[in-house]
């Protein structure tokens, strides 16, 4: 204990007001609480003082400092600003950047209890959980991305100026409405720096030319139409050959499609590595929060208990963060979900009781960490070793199903009524538990879709399947714009099949050729 | 601690997304100009300050997705809050999609989701008045002698004295004195002043030669130096620049707008609230253009009268139709209060045509020889109701009123006349009325 720590403090701050020493000075002891009694290790931080206006831009680019050019951030950034200014939303009070030195922006509007929130939230909470969480681990470069965005805009620019902004859109559009598609499911893709990515294209390049029509027309083929097994054989050890099936659209794109020029792929990797990036996000939004969350709580709560905070400030606090953590009942008016703040907040406490207080159900629930007396480090644990999916599968209690009273209903489309499945009792919390982390899975719900066959020396034609789980089908209209885009960085007709898991079909897109 | 750097971004540039806005209204530009027709129909002829609010289809600025169809398959929700349900429980499905999952929003139907946003006012205004361009515009600006203004335009070699640039001329000065090596004064000094000391014997050469030899050399000198000083003036007529003024046209900044209406019994408020849109047209069109645009109403059955906005839009006169009074009212009030070095004058004027037979020799005369030469342009709409006739081809004759004006319409240019018969029409008719020149519908 050093000396500081017995004497009474005196409170950071009172009043609403801040400046750059009380800031400097709040940070300091919410770096102290959490180094030292919560054991964090986040990134180094700048904090960096933005207006609302700056923020309403911030939010339009994704949230990313720099970030290329392209009209739908102008649409996003019109959507928000107008949501903003008619006060049917309010602005996020910080946005934090996964980077090394991670970036923190907090608005100059935020009363100085707010700033202090913040800063334990997004500059410990967050950061914390993007340096040690194995899917940011695995997915993304902190130490680059800064410098992969800025030459990302630079790139764009210089390909407007070059091949005109119409083409570059062109380009765009189509990556964008295949983002989603940008990431390999089973394989984690860390972004290639970027030397590498030059060296990459060439031998794509090489590949490519080998493909050339030339050379498949004038060496003879040995294989006579009468040898369809062999035929079949060797399209089979082609498809091996172009990786597929490919669930990473744009990469397949990127590296496949026959007549895109170089300068296109590069536009399609730019946005790959984009998605990349963002897949963490994806996978972890509601443990992040609730980290973040509970961090921010437990520091705040630390510093009021050393009198670093007034009371005050401290009711500020409780009113933020209730507002933060408030969950809707189903029935209520605008029910928007699951508040993933809520869930992650109520989640990380119940591991937190379970370890230092479990009943008898906890004990028989989770045997490996009821009552190890150690919250904190079984806490970190679990922000480092999982992902929003397999958390809620390991650790959603059956005091929090009850707690929250959730229920589970089976929506069949060609069923009149809902049906209640489960509710938060014996039979049901497994049934609960399994469903909700099921709709935490980016995988399970969003539409599978896989490149299956793009016969290169035929006709060219690209298949696409979707693989329909529990007979949910793609929307027609979405799903014929989509495939007008991927055509357009085909280049040959694309044709999508709906498959149920049994291997029937269901249906089928064709697109004209270009 | 080292683990922090605060950087204060507030004295950064906000509207970082401003160019990124601008690509979007550039790919959403074809849906905002229909969505601005619509908004015009329900605007005041004057509020034009304001900017809008405009919801256009997100056709052409949708991002489509892979996504599935709620209305297909089975899936499984969890939600909080359960009161009274129980496992095996059915539960009617809400009508509608709303409520069914929550965040998806709409997707029924085309998928053409409405997307509103705000405009700012000069958004608004230039994709209202994208390419168009009142005629003559710029001719009257540049011939009306009025108004021009004296700019500065270089220098000149001549001019009055109160032109004169004095450093100009004094840099010119002492160029040429320095080139001419003209002596200078206190040189001239000097040597009088050595020569009066010689005189009178306060000195003597310092090289030993006599005084009188010296004294000699110093009067010739001093003699040439005095010629060199006269003939190589301090200031030669070639060393004068005057600055040079050029009368430049100064823009009229100001216009009045002349609303002239028939509000007799047979204008019903359906016509003349497609009078009214016309209007509010032409007045959104000239506050683009003006820093002051006045409006004059005046309404007429056989008087005219001036009237406010409302009551010229809403009250109602019955009584027989003299087209002539208005247009000697509307001379009456240009030449009391609008001056035309100050004021462009515009003149629209809506009926439906009809009119005192004998009047319209009356009005012709008048249009021809008084008010055509001192308006920049004149704008006559003849509202047909679509009731008497379906477009183009069951129509109501021409009128009488419009014959007139089409034989004058043919001789001045600066008259224009279109038909009028249904709300749709207006936009068109105003495009074309104020078409910059070259373009062609």
């Amino acid at each position: 204990m050093t000396v500081q720590d017995i004497r009474p403090a005196k409170p950071l701050f009172s009043g609403a007001d801040w400046d750059f020493d009380t800031l400097q000075r709040t940070f300091d002891a919410i770096e102290r609480v959490a180094l030292e009694d919560l054991g964090l290790d986040p990134y180094p931080t700048r904090l960096e003082v933005i207006t609302s206006e700056q923020m309403l831009d911030a939010y339009a680019a994704t949230g990313m400092p720099v970030m290329y050019p392209h009209w739908s951030f102008g649409k996003r950034f019109a959507q928000q600003e107008l949501l903003y200014r008619k006060g049917y939303q309010s602005l996020a009070l910080e946005i934090v950047i996964n980077s090394d030195p991670s970036l923190c922006y907090i608005m100059e509007e935020n009363t100085m209890a707010t700033q202090a929130t913040v800063i334990a939230h997004a500059a410990m909470g967050h950061n914390h959980f993007f340096k040690h969480n194995q899917v940011f681990q695995a997915w993304t470069a902190p130490d680059t991305i800064l410098d992969d965005l800025r030459y990302a805009r630079s790139f764009v620019k210089a390909c407007e100026d070059r091949h005109g902004r119409h083409a570059v859109e062109q380009v765009l559009d189509a990556a964008h409405t295949l983002f989603a598609h940008g990431v390999g499911r089973d394989k984690a893709q860390r972004p290639d720096p970027l030397e590498q990515r030059e060296r990459l294209r060439r031998r794509r390049r090489e590949a490519l030319e080998a493909m050339d029509e030339l050379w498949l027309r004038t060496v003879p083929h040995a294989l006579a139409d009468e040898e369809e097994d062999a035929k079949e054989a060797y399209r089979d050890a082609e498809r091996r050959a172009l990786g597929l099936p490919e669930d990473n659209l744009l990469l397949f794109l990127e590296s496949h499609a026959p007549l895109l020029e170089d300068w296109q792929r590069e536009l399609l990797c730019i946005v790959r590595q984009l998605a990349t990036y963002f897949e963490p996000q994806r996978q972890t939004k509601m443990m992040n929060e609730g980290c973040a969350t509970w961090c921010h709580f437990e520091i705040m709560n630390r510093l009021r208990d050393r009198g670093e905070i007034d009371e005050g400030a401290m009711l500020e606090f409780l009113h933020l963060h209730a507002h933060v953590v408030a969950q809707p009942d189903f029935d209520q008016r605008g029910y928007p979900g699951i508040n993933p703040y809520a869930l992650g907040f109520a989640m990380m406490r119940d591991i937190a009781r379970i370890c230092t207080a479990p009943t008898r159900e906890d004990e028989e629930w989770f045997p490996e960490i009821a009552g190890n007396d150690d919250p904190i480090g079984t806490l970190r644990w679990a922000w480092s070793e999982f992902r929003d999916e397999s958390f809620v599968r390991q650790f959603l209690s059956p005091k929090l199903i009850r707690d929250w009273r959730m229920f589970r209903l089976r929506d069949d489309a060609e069923d009149p009524e809902y049906l209640v499945e489960a509710i938060h009792d014996e039979a049901g919390y497994r049934k609960i538990r399994s469903a909700l982390a099921d709709l935490y899975d980016p995988a399970a719900q969003q539409p599978r879709i896989e490149v299956v066959d793009a016969d290169l020396r035929g006709d060219r034609k690209l298949h696409l399947r979707h693989w329909v789980h529990d007979g949910q089908q793609l929307d027609a209209l979405e799903t014929r714009r989509v495939l007008r885009h991927i055509a357009r960085l085909w280049g040959y007709e694309v044709r999508l099949t709906e498959v149920e898991e049994d291997g029937e079909e269901l249906g089928s897109y064709e697109t004209a050729e270009l | 601690m080292a683990n922090l750097r605060i950087i204060d971004r507030r004295q950064n540039p906000s509207g970082k997304s401003l160019g990124n806005r601008q690509r979007f209204m550039d790919r959403a530009r074809e849906q905002l100009r229909k969505a601005i027709k619509e908004n015009i129909r329900q605007r005041s002829i004057s509020d034009t300050q304001s900017g809008e609010t405009v919801v256009i289809p997100a056709d052409g600025t949708h991002e489509p997705v892979f996504r599935h169809d709620s209305e297909t398959g089975e899936r499984s929700r969890v939600l909080p809050g359960n009161k009274e349900f129980r496992a095996g429980d059915r539960i009617p499905r809400p009508s509608g999609g709303a409520g069914r999952g929550g965040s998806e929003g709409s997707e029924e139907g085309e998928g053409e989701d409405a997307f509103a946003f705000t405009l700012s006012r000069d958004e608004f205004l230039d994709l209202l008045f994208e390419d168009l361009k009142l005629p003559d515009l710029v001719k009257k600006q540049l011939k009306s002698e009025e108004t021009e203004k004296p700019k500065r335009a270089g220098l000149t070699t001549s001019g009055p004295a109160n032109r004169l640039n004095l450093v100009r001329t004094a840099r010119r000065s002492l160029v040429r004195r320095a080139a001419l090596s003209r002596p200078k004064q206190d040189v001239i000094v000097q040597m009088e002043r050595e020569l009066e000391r010689l005189e009178h014997e306060e000195i003597t050469p310092a090289d030993g030669r006599s005084a009188e030899r010296r004294i000699a050399e110093l009067r010739e000198q001093l003699e040439r130096a005095r010629q060199k000083r006269a003939r190589v003036p301090f200031i030669d007529p070639m060393d004068l620049r005057y600055n040079r003024l050029e009368h430049r046209p100064q823009p009229i900044a100001q216009a009045v707008m002349f609303c002239l209406m028939d509000v007799s019994a047979s204008m019903d408020e359906d016509m003349k609230a497609l009078a009214k849109r016309f209007f509010l047209l032409l007045h959104l069109f000239l506050e683009r253009h003006y820093d002051n645009v006045e409006v004059v109403f005046i309404r007429h059955t056989q008087h005219a009268e001036e009237v406010d906005e409302q009551t010229f839009f809403e009250g109602r006169q019955t009584g027989g139709t003299v087209v002539s009074s208005a247009l000697k009212e509307m001379l009456r009030i240009a030449q009391a209060r609008y001056p035309l070095a100050d004021y462009n004058i515009y003149v629209a004027q809506a009926s439906d045509g009809d009119n005192v037979r004998s009047d319209i020799e009356t009005c012709i005369n008048l249009l021809e020889g008084r008010i055509l030469p001192i308006t920049q342009y004149m704008a006559y709409v003849e509202i047909n109701p679509p009731m008497r006739g379906r477009r183009n081809i069951a129509r109501r004759g021409e009128s009488d009123l419009w014959h007139g004006y089409a034989e004058l319409a043919e001789r001045r240019p600066n008259l224009a006349m279109r038909r009028i018969s249904e709300a749709s029409d207006i936009f068109p008719v105003f495009r074309d009325l104020f078409k910059s020149e070259g373009q062609t519908s």
